[in-house]
């Protein structure tokens, strides 16, 4: 059986790794390849790193860094933000970057994800949706949040699968930096509507609430920042948690050096 | 010296990545027959559509070839599945090394997610590349097509059904799963292939 991930998520600007409370008054915390190796030694099934440089030189110091961590880290990882063409795509790709997600772009023009698809293949394309409630209903939005667009999220993630999107990266943007869990019945709806996997982010202030979206919301894999970056717990620590429940999860074992 | 065939099918970078954390020494990326010939192993890598993929080898004259080597060679996940007999994906012909079909993934069971993705458990493991593991270790996997259990198979893992997680014929090797992205464990299978 196929392990529930558990993804720690790095906010990079200009080579080093923040993290914001709903993407606000952002705090760096460290050095982006040296924390991914930490994360990885600890028993991280993936890493995704996010690039919120708003520049030209910040995207060139991002692609840098995309080349180092692919050097050293042996685990799969995902870069996202601001990739807006095929182009920033390939680049990434040649950097080393294992999948990349889109967000923004592709809610402005949805071929993007049949583009980078049918060049790169699915595993190679997370769609990331931000959502919020808007009247009761979850819609798709831009901007961290700030701009809902006529996109509701059901038909947007089911849309994006057809398109060839290998994952789908839900962030519930009522709940992101709150630490107050995910909406678990809204996970397991989305989970039940299609059937590639759904990575659920935003929210997790204990193992409990990770425990609840990989069970009760049926999500395939959990993304993290804050609870790893700020030491509350590690990995390895949250991982032995989960098993503890019944979740299946990859437990690192030592394997030594030889 | 390791050669890792140069054929356009995807990203070799993190190949090349994880032979240098290993040690591999010298490795090149090549399409060059006489340094592919002359190398101590190949690896063929592959990601994406594994129809596209044979014919891109086909196109660069290099099936023959790699049927002919005779140094230990490992294709890893789409590398693995063009050494197989036939796949349905693009319903093309592979080059029939391994005695096996590749097929994609049907899903019987709702909660069944394709592509499958992620960690999951080699089992039934009886080869020198996976020399070294006390307890069944977790590999990195990311596919919607597999290779069916069949004499050649050296490693089996369950999605929905069972299937070949690894395979060997003579000096040809396969994994389904990503070594080069398998953290530590894929690390000691990367090793045990370059010390074969």
């Amino acid at each position: 059986m196929v392990a529930k991930r558990i993804i720690p998520c790095l906010d990079v600007k200009d080579g080093q790794t923040v993290k914001g409370i709903r993407f606000q008054g952002l705090r760096s915390v460290g050095d982006a390849v040296e924390l991914g190796a930490k994360y990885a030694a600890d028993g991280a099934d993936e890493l995704v790193y996010l690039d919120i440089s708003a520049s030209q030189e910040g995207r060139r110091t991002f692609t840098a860094l995309v080349s180092a961590i692919s050097a050293r880290i042996d685990i799969p990882f995902t870069v996202g933000g601001g990739i807006g063409s095929l182009a920033d795509a390939a680049r990434l790709l040649e950097a080393g970057a294992d999948k990349v997600s889109v967000n923004s772009a592709a809610l402005r023009d949805p071929s993007l994800i049949d583009a980078i698809a049918s060049h790169f293949g699915s595993q190679f394309v997370v769609v990331a949706i931000d959502a919020k409630t808007v009247d009761g209903r979850w819609m798709a939005t831009t901007h961290g949040g700030s701009r809902p667009t006529d996109r509701e999220l059901f038909e947007w993630a089911k849309e994006a699968q057809e398109r060839g999107a290998g994952e789908i990266l839900f962030t519930s943007m009522d709940h992101d930096g709150t630490k107050k869990g995910y909406p678990c019945e809204t996970f397991a709806r989305l989970c039940d509507s299609l059937s590639i996997p759904v990575i659920a982010s935003g929210g997790a202030g204990s193992a409990e609430d990770i425990a609840a979206v990989l069970t009760d919301g049926k999500a395939d894999a959990a993304l993290a920042a804050s609870i790893f970056h700020y030491g509350e717990t590690t990995i390895r620590q949250l991982k032995d948690d989960l098993a503890s429940r019944g979740i299946p999860v990859r437990i690192l074992p030592q394997y030594g050096n030889a | 010296m390791i050669a890792v065939v140069d054929y356009e099918a995807g990203n070799v970078r993190s190949v090349l990545n994880a032979l240098q954390r290993c040690g591999a020494g010298e490795t090149v990326l090549t399409a060059d027959p006489a340094v592919l010939r002359a190398a101590d192993k190949v690896i063929l890598p592959g990601v994406g559509d594994a129809s596209v993929a044979v014919a891109s080898l086909r196109t660069a004259g290099l099936d023959a070839l790699i049927r002919s080597l005779s140094q230990p060679v490992l294709g890893i996940c789409v590398g693995m599945q063009i050494l197989c007999r036939h796949t349905e994906e693009g319903d093309a012909e592979g080059l029939g090394i391994f005695r096996t079909d590749v097929r994609r993934f049907r899903r019987t069971d709702p909660s069944l997610k394709i592509p499958h993705m992620g960690w999951n458990i080699l089992t039934h493991r009886q080869s020198p590349l996976f020399e070294g593991f006390p307890e069944d270790p977790f590999v990195y996997y990311v596919h919607s097509y597999y290779a069916d259990i069949c004499p050649d198979t050296v490693a089996r893992t369950v999605h929905g059904v069972p299937f070949s997680a690894a395979l060997r014929r003579d000096n040809f090797y396969g994994t389904q799963f990503h070594p080069e992205k398998s953290g530590p464990a894929g690390a000691r299978i990367l090793r045990n292939f370059l010390a074969l």
